[in-house]
């Protein structure tokens, strides 16, 4: 990855966001549902110039990603091609959709080069144990493992029926299908030989309490999904990967890709953080009264999302999680997430259970 | 200067989390200590190694340990004892000061814990005299033997002790500690509030001999705690009585929830109730009203009016006074939404007919008071007209009882489940019945407190039939 300047990132961000707007906002390029949006609105293509005119966006809408048909978002350039229709991870009732081509790939080809050979050794297959169906991860690690010579295994874990039963309080049933997910990981760990794992945090701890995961072979984990804190982080690095394997944490979801994590460093003490994709993603972590601040270096806030590709375009979106800001740190020039948590964590119980 | 830190113990090695929780003086808000917090993933691994754990006290004889936990008894008592990990030490005038101070238990009263305390560590001897029915404890260490002209072999039941602990009062500590003599391991879940007795028990064990590796001490969440319950294979838990429903078909874990002890005088005996008032008014009162052995209510077959004011008139005029003021009666709240909780929860029992509080017109102010910071809740006796009030059978984190009339020949069908029970009467035919109830755990007869105990005697439960199970045995060689 070519090390930039703040600066550089900044020039390279902009051009990035004028060549996206162009994009999604000319007739001969755009989709319908921006186009619309434009005439009603204002033509971005004149008032959009720097990352920091995006506020002159409102909010990304969820319900326009739940409420319109997947055909509103495409591009004229793709007309006529089929699109993936990918499903937001533990919602329940009407999911949000994104429709993609090839975005997935660019994004999990760029992660390979940031996860070391030692940990997920070229050609020895992965094991995915976590939401498949219509998540674009399921493809996402697939592709992952593709670009790295390797084939991939597949759990599946149903977040939504977890989130159920965690909901209506069957928390036996939770965890009769938390052991049928990890039973079967076991099983294909027992009888094929693979080196690199993707999991959520809570499906890991269980299998390494089931399996000796490191002398079954695994190497390298990559995990995202839920809460990471840093007392957690810890936990999985020291007790459960025993500091034999290599660990990789991400925050990601749908709509935004894969924002991959810095090394953790002593002076860390376990706090993970996270950076975007950018150019194309961009996280800013918002006062949420006032979400036109960003809040200060090391605060808390609320996490907005911008996803600027050419396959889709969404402003502003504020995710449900809260995150610290943290400063730009080598090889990312931009600004960082870190101790990403449900939004309101501090209030309520959110129920997040196994994924 | 930094404060003390309090580690997780894991089985002999000390592990400092990054997630702490503080540990204040209930009046000023003053960090007094922060402790270590872990998730139970941490505890299922420990797990793995409670072999060792009990492997590291069977070394000793019940003997050797029996002495051991003599000495770990006089070091909780008077010694200078490490606390947490960062070169602070702990002495027991200190230990009193900073109980009192996060707990809002008087001095006065952190020394009656310790003593008991100290009483259970310096006499286990006749306790598991007691407890065993006077079985040669050298047949434990052998594994079988013969006595009472019989071959006996006995095997523990467990790996080790789980305890999920309550804040309330710190003399429940008293319950495990038979457990280290009986070469049982003990992983302890310490009250939120009270780290500090079990942490110096510990200490004190470990500097009269036992080996570190033999305690678990896991502040965690209730995560943690379920797996405490779950793993252990014999636990204690202390819990309110949803927590109890929870548990309640699971003999490997041994219930302690609220008390609802009584104090019955039979009709032989309830002209001469002006000679109990003091007995009943320790029987509320005793240890501020916090332990599950203090009365919650007053059974009478009349002169229930008369009962309640006299009760009232000695324990309405109770004020909160200083933590080390050597008459101080009343305990002061770490968490003071429990203290609004039951005070807003008798205000709105009052309003149900049938219930007259007797102590307001002695008390001359509110039930909930602030004092030097603190917030406490001053003694309360309610007059019921039945148990069928909903404050007739109720118990509080304070002095509270209920005063119910109610004929002889029914209160054993009235009363409900009873830790602790004391019938003034000379009744036999009623003793009789009373002996008979299986609803009470802990019977005095005649003008003793509900809080008297005999520690070589089962409470609710007894620890070396929960610890241990006897086999038969033959042995060809």
């Amino acid at each position: 990855m070519i090390q930039l300047t703040s600066e550089q990132a900044q020039q390279q961000l902009d051009a990035h966001l004028r060549e996206i707007i162009a994009w999604h906002f000319s007739p001969e390029t755009g989709c319908p549902f921006w186009l619309e949006w434009a005439s009603k609105n204002f033509d971005p293509r004149k008032e959009i110039n720097t990352i920091e005119d995006v506020k002159k966006f409102p909010h990304f809408q969820d319900e326009w990603l739940r409420d319109l048909q997947p055909e509103v978002w495409v591009p004229k350039e793709f007309k006529g091609k089929p699109f993936n229709i990918f499903e937001t991870g533990g919602t329940t009732g009407m999911p949000k959709q994104r429709i993609g081509w090839n975005d997935f790939r660019v994004d999990y080809s760029e992660f390979s080069d940031k996860i070391n050979d030692e940990h997920f050794p070229k050609g020895v297959a992965w094991l995915m144990m976590g939401p498949t169906g219509p998540r674009r991860l399921r493809l996402a690690i697939e592709h992952l493992a593709n670009v790295r010579g390797s084939s991939c295994y597949f759990i599946d874990l149903d977040p939504r029926w977890v989130k159920k039963l965690i909901s209506n309080k069957k928390f036996d049933e939770a965890k009769a299908y938390m052991e049928h997910v990890v039973d079967q990981a076991a099983m294909i760990l027992k009888h094929r030989k693979i080196a690199g794992l993707f999991t959520t945090p809570k499906l890991l701890e269980a299998l390494a309490e089931k399996v000796d995961i490191y002398e079954a072979g695994i190497r390298g984990v990559f995990c995202g999904g839920t809460t990471m804190l840093p007392q957690y982080v810890r936990f999985i690095v020291e007790e459960v990967l025993e500091n034999r394997i290599g660990f990789y944490p991400t925050y990601g979801n749908t709509l935004m890709g894969l924002a991959a994590s810095v090394p953790l460093r002593p002076e860390d003490n376990f706090s993970i953080t996270y950076y975007a994709p950018q150019p194309r993603a961009v996280l800013r972590v918002v006062d949420p009264k006032d979400t036109e601040k960003t809040v200060d270096y090391d605060t808390w806030g609320r996490v907005e999302l911008t996803t600027l590709t050419k396959e889709f375009f969404m402003p502003r979106f504020l995710e449900r999680d809260e995150a610290l800001r943290r400063k730009p740190r080598a090889p990312y020039a931009w600004d960082g997430v870190a101790e990403v948590r449900p939004f309101g964590a501090m209030e309520k119980t959110i129920v997040e259970g196994v994924y | 200067m930094q404060v003390p830190h309090l580690p997780v113990l894991r089985l002999g090695r000390n592990y400092e989390s990054l997630d702490k929780l503080e540990i204040k003086d209930h009046r000023t808000g003053e960090v007094k200590a922060v402790v270590s917090t872990i998730n139970a993933g941490i505890l299922r691994k420990d797990f793995r190694k409670l072999g060792e754990a009990r492997a590291a006290l069977k070394k000793f004889t019940v003997s050797q340990l029996i002495e051991m936990s003599a000495k770990a008894g006089e070091l909780f008592l008077n010694g200078t004892l490490p606390l947490g990990d960062k070169g602070h030490t702990q002495s027991a005038e200190e230990y009193i000061a900073t109980l009192s101070a996060t707990s809002g238990l008087p001095h006065v009263m952190v020394r009656r814990n310790m003593a008991k305390i100290h009483y259970a560590l310096t006499h286990l001897g006749e306790i598991l005299n007691g407890l065993s029915r006077g079985l040669d404890m050298s047949i434990l260490d052998a594994g079988f033997g013969e006595q009472f002209g019989t071959k006996l072999s006995f095997f523990p039941t467990c790996q080790a002790l789980g305890l999920v602990m309550p804040s309330n009062s710190p003399a429940v500590n008293s319950l495990w500690l038979p457990a280290i003599a009986l070469k049982t391991p003990v992983v302890i879940k310490p009250g939120r509030d009270e780290p500090w007795t079990p942490f110096r028990l510990i200490q004190a064990f470990i500097a009269a001999g036992v080996p570190a590796e033999a305690f678990g001490f896991y502040p965690t969440d209730h995560e943690g705690a379920a797996e405490i319950l779950k793993t252990c294979g014999r636990s204690l838990i202390f819990g309110d009585k949803a927590t109890m429903a929870q548990y309640a078909d699971n003999p490997a874990i041994q219930l302690h929830g609220p008390g609802w002890s009584k104090i019955l005088i039979g009709e032989d005996q309830i002209e001469n109730w002006r000679d109990y008032i003091d007995v009943m008014v320790a029987s509320i009162s005793d240890n501020g009203g916090r332990s599950c052995i203090n009365a919650s209510a007053i059974v009478v077959p009349k002169y229930a009016a008369e009962i309640a004011d006299a009760l009232a008139q000695k324990l309405g005029p109770i004020v909160p006074k200083k933590n080390d003021d050597p008459e101080a009666k009343l305990s002061g709240f770490a968490n003071v939404k429990m203290a609004d909780f039951i005070d807003a929860q008798i205000e709105d029992g009052l309003k149900t007919p049938g219930a007259v509080e007797a102590t307001a017109k002695y008390r001359n102010g509110p039930r909930k008071v602030e004092f030097e910071g603190g917030v406490y809740l001053r003694p309360t006796i309610v007059q019921c007209d039945s148990f069928a009030h909903p404050l007739a059978n109720k118990e509080y984190l304070c002095p509270y009882a209920s005063v119910v009339q109610c004929p002889q020949s029914e209160m054993l069908s009235q009363i409900g489940y009873s830790l602790s029970v004391s019938a003034i009467t000379k009744d036999e035919k009623f003793i009789e019945q009373i002996q008979a109830f299986p609803e009470i755990e802990r019977l005095n007869i005649g003008p003793v407190s509900t809080m008297a105990i005999s520690w070589d005697q089962p409470h609710e439960g007894n620890m070396f039939e929960f610890l241990y199970r006897r086999r038969s045995i033959e042995r060809g060689w």
